[in-house]
């Protein structure tokens, strides 16, 4: 009794005392993730624009004239394999090991750029072939839709260079930890879009 | 010079783009010129370019970002209500045969141009002005969660605007309506630079208001004081965080959209075309998923205006806390699912036209609520019927007709005949003058003696009011007749004469609300003048409830010298109960974000890349973009953000306070 009767007298604490500090970017995991839904609005947009004109070929070529699965297999693999590798890159940087981490960059931005090559390929094909993103509804909304994707995994790579420069000037303080974090959720990110697009543009597609 | 150099050089700008045949136009590049470099030549000459630099355009304090936002919303209201009342004279004149003054393409450009920056750059940068300033106040932090990118979302709205004004004076602006509807804005039948200006200015615009989104519901989510759960945040920060979470919940569906026409306009897709596939109605689908959560945005924060402005003069507990919140809640919710409301005549047929009526009929049930718990909250309290008072039930008498006239639209069959008429203008003038408008001019008065120590003078204040008011009614009400009557909006001409007498009603309404922005003006400058009599030195001037009020007018770089502890909803209310006494010592040094200049860097090169897609100057675009990527970048390279106020400095700015307080008694 005697100590509750204490406790409401004293004085009310109406403030902190001691300095409360926010940790240095405690909201940046947070804000990042907001922007990839935001990201992931526009993707939700354009996936909606090839729902609605996905079947409108104007009498020009359909999937099934365009797409070579067996190519789109071996680019989905690229992307799903440097995902892996990015993973790892990940566990070695929370072990400390710079030069690992390093390793594991390059070989997932190798991936990323094989992918990138793939693509390239089969758009400059469809184009020789007449496919052009003038050509019909259809067209301007996979060119748009996959080439929206193919953008993001370049600013990626462009992205990876900056950290790798960052990491190998300063190492694995926290400010780069954080962005390698945010990278890494953007290129898992890249990652799902991109089942996304395997699912409902290539296989959905041959089956129309 | 060989033609193929001048058009590598300059595009397709010529000196025929500038429109020297329209008098007009180039009286009004005159009046802006003069203007101009008569506020440039004062700047340079009272040597204000270096403390202009570094104390504002570079910072990246919360308090001056928002009243930057404010001020460009202000300067951005001229220039709109300029279009309107251009408008109201033509549309009063052009009867009997008269072509009034304005020709067509002219006219065209007016009411688009009108339409985009009222609400782009008049009405979002106040309310997000507004949020800026006073959301983190209310929470109890230092500052937003990420301050660089406070300043750079300010400087691109800045440079989405630039590129709207410069529409006016070279080229032209889109001649299309503010939502620029395919397939009329596709480049053929819109070649000009019209649309482009419009495409790239709200692209420009649109980043930094969906950056500034994630940054302030990061802020309120991470920032609150210890002590403040989310059901004892004040009501405007829980309307802002709805506000923002909608914000970027939306945002990027108009990028997408937007991107899409300019694809088909610079690359020759088939998106919105009328051959090739092309679907039309899809862009109008796509940007009122967006554009109907964007009336959201503007005028749920206010709703939260209105709720600290009713509890503070009445000197109560707002009535019915919680029902507020969950109305915003489901204000926020809803508003994604009535977007097809604002085109029934597509044709989508009977089923469903109902469903999208019915959820806009529904969403009147939480707003409704909101209206009653703000009549509660004044019965039976001491109303003081101040400036932000005055504002709140004007609001209400005003807004709760445009609310009904909304639900008479929200009806499918009434909406065939009243679809594109003057009474669908009536109506959301009707919402948005009274709400959003009426809800800035109450929150202005009520925080403009925070951000500046001193009061606004009330007699100009209330010249203002009455204006306005009288103003909106005179202006809106013919509108509303003429719309049941069948006139349909974008009218630059009349055949039937007896329609005139209300146009020339609706013309002295816009006059009247002239005056009434002018004795605004007057008012913040009477205040200035008479800020010695009208300062407020208790950092408290109204018998506040919130946070904001229990640090000083203005508040410190640092906001708080103490983080402060929240034990109740109405936290300030709270500690003036109880007994509060301001800390004098112990002052620690206080940690704190450093200004820079790469946000505007970034706007100047983003405003370039615009300028130089609009024109098809490629090694402009190319170059600007180049430079935008490599400065973005260069920026990373910075790890040292931050640094310390120190504890002499604390101890100084509170002791300064201590003294005005003393000697107030």
């Amino acid at each position: 009794m005697a100590s509750s009767a204490i406790t409401a007298v004293a004085e009310p604490v109406f403030h902190l005392e001691e300095e409360h500090a926010h940790a240095e970017g405690g909201s940046t995991m947070l804000g990042f993730w907001l922007y990839l839904m935001s990201d992931c609005l526009i993707f939700a947009m354009l996936f909606a624009a090839y729902g609605v004109l996905g079947g409108n070929y104007a009498a020009g070529p359909a999937p099934k004239d365009l797409f070579d699965l067996g190519l789109v297999a071996v680019n989905t693999t690229m992307l799903l394999l440097s995902s892996i590798t990015y993973g790892f890159a990940m566990l070695t940087m929370d072990k400390g090991r710079v030069g690992a981490t390093q390793a594991w960059l390059a070989v997932t931005m190798l991936f990323g750029l094989a992918f990138l090559s793939i693509e390239l390929s089969e758009f400059a094909h469809m184009i020789q072939e007449g496919a052009t993103p003038q050509r019909s509804a259809f067209l301007s909304s996979f060119f748009t839709l996959v080439g929206t994707h193919g953008l993001h995994v370049t600013f990626g790579i462009v992205w990876m260079v900056t950290l790798m420069v960052q990491v190998a000037r300063h190492g694995l303080i926290e400010a780069n930890r954080r962005r390698l974090m945010c990278l890494s959720m953007f290129w898992h990110f890249l990652d799902v879009v991109w089942i996304g697009v395997f699912t409902f543009v290539y296989l959905m597609g041959m089956l129309r | 010079m060989p033609e193929s150099l001048t058009k590598f050089i300059f595009g397709r700008l010529t000196l025929e783009s500038l429109p020297l045949h329209e008098p007009i136009v180039v009286v009004t590049f005159v009046v802006v010129a003069l203007g101009g470099l008569a506020v440039l030549g004062a700047v340079t000459y009272f040597k204000l370019w270096g403390y202009l630099w570094r104390e504002w355009f570079t910072s990246v304090d919360h308090k001056k970002i928002g009243i930057m936002y404010m001020a460009l919303g202000l300067v951005m209201l001229l220039r709109g209500f300029s279009d309107a009342i251009m408008m109201r004279l033509q549309q009063a004149i052009a009867f009997n045969g008269s072509e009034g003054y304005l020709n067509a393409h002219h006219y065209d450009q007016i009411f688009t141009a009108h339409g985009v920056i009222m609400i782009f750059f008049v009405a979002m940068p106040f309310v997000t002005g507004l949020m800026n300033f006073v959301v983190p106040l209310q929470i109890g932090a230092r500052d937003v969660s990420f301050p660089f990118l406070n300043n750079f979302s300010f400087w691109m709205t800045v440079g989405g605007a630039i590129l709207v004004m410069a529409s006016l004076f070279v080229g032209e602006f889109a001649r299309t309506g503010w939502l620029a509807y395919p397939p009329l804005s596709g480049i053929n039948y819109s070649p000009d630079v019209g649309v482009d200006y419009y495409i790239w200015a709200l692209q420009v615009a649109g980043v930094g208001t969906t950056l500034s989104g994630i940054n302030l519901i990061c802020t309120i989510i991470k920032m609150r004081a210890p002590g403040m759960t989310m059901m004892r945040m004040p009501v405007f920060t829980w309307t802002s965080l709805c506000t923002n979470v909608l914000i970027v919940a939306s945002f990027p569906v108009l990028t997408a959209v937007l991107t899409l026409l300019a694809l088909d306009r610079y690359v020759g897709t088939n998106f919105f075309t009328n051959d090739f596939g092309g679907n039309p109605m899809m862009y109008v689908n796509l940007i009122w998923i967006w554009g109907h959560p964007e009336v959201y945005i503007l005028i749920l924060p206010l709703f939260g205006v209105f709720s600290e402005v009713t509890s503070t003069f009445s000197g109560k507990r707002l009535f019915g806390y919680t029902s507020m919140v969950y109305a915003t809640i489901v204000i926020t919710i809803l508003s994604y699912l009535v977007w097809l409301h604002h085109f029934f005549t597509m044709g989508s047929g009977a089923s469903v036209n109902s469903f999208f009526g019915i959820t806009t009929m529904i969403i009147s049930i939480p707003t409704g609520a909101k209206i009653f718990n703000w009549l509660f909250t004044m019965y039976r309290g001491r109303i003081r019927f101040e400036l932000p008072m005055m504002w709140t039930v004007a609001f209400m008498l005003t807004f709760v007709v445009g609310g009904m006239t909304g639900v008479l639209l929200a009806v499918p069959p009434a909406d065939f005949v009243l679809h594109n008429s003057l009474f669908l203008i009536a109506h959301f003038h009707n919402v948005i003058i009274g709400g959003v408008l009426f809800g800035l001019f109450a929150g202005i008065a009520y925080w403009w003696p925070k951000a500046f120590g001193f009061k606004l003078d009330p007699f100009w204040g209330k010249v203002s009011f009455w204006c306005w008011v009288l103003g909106f009614w005179l202006a809106f009400m013919p509108l509303y007749i003429l719309g049941l009557m069948g006139v349909t909006r974008r009218m630059r001409v009349f055949d039937d004469p007896s329609l005139q007498i209300w146009f020339v009603i609706a013309a002295f309404g816009a006059v009247l609300i002239a005056c009434g922005i002018a004795a605004f003006l007057v008012q913040i400058f009477v205040s200035i003048r008479k800020r010695k009599a009208l300062a407020d030195h208790t950092g408290d001037p109204w018998d506040g409830r919130t946070l904001e009020w229990s640090t000083s007018s203005p508040p410190p770089a640092y906001n708080f010298a103490f983080t402060p502890v929240i034990r109740d909803n109405d936290a300030w209310f709270d500690m003036k109960k109880a007994g509060y006494r301001r800390p004098l010592s112990g002052f620690k040094p206080i940690h704190m974000p450093s200004n820079t200049g790469t946000g505007v860097v970034l706007a100047v090169f983003s405003v370039a890349l615009g300028f130089g897609l609009i024109w098809y100057i490629w090694w402009l675009a190319a170059l600007s973009f180049v430079c935008l990527i490599a400065t973005a970048i260069g920026h990373t390279f910075n790890y040292h953000r931050d640094f310390d106020i120190s504890a002499a400095e604390v101890t100084q700015t509170e002791e300064a306070r201590t003294t005005l307080l003393a000697a107030q008694g």
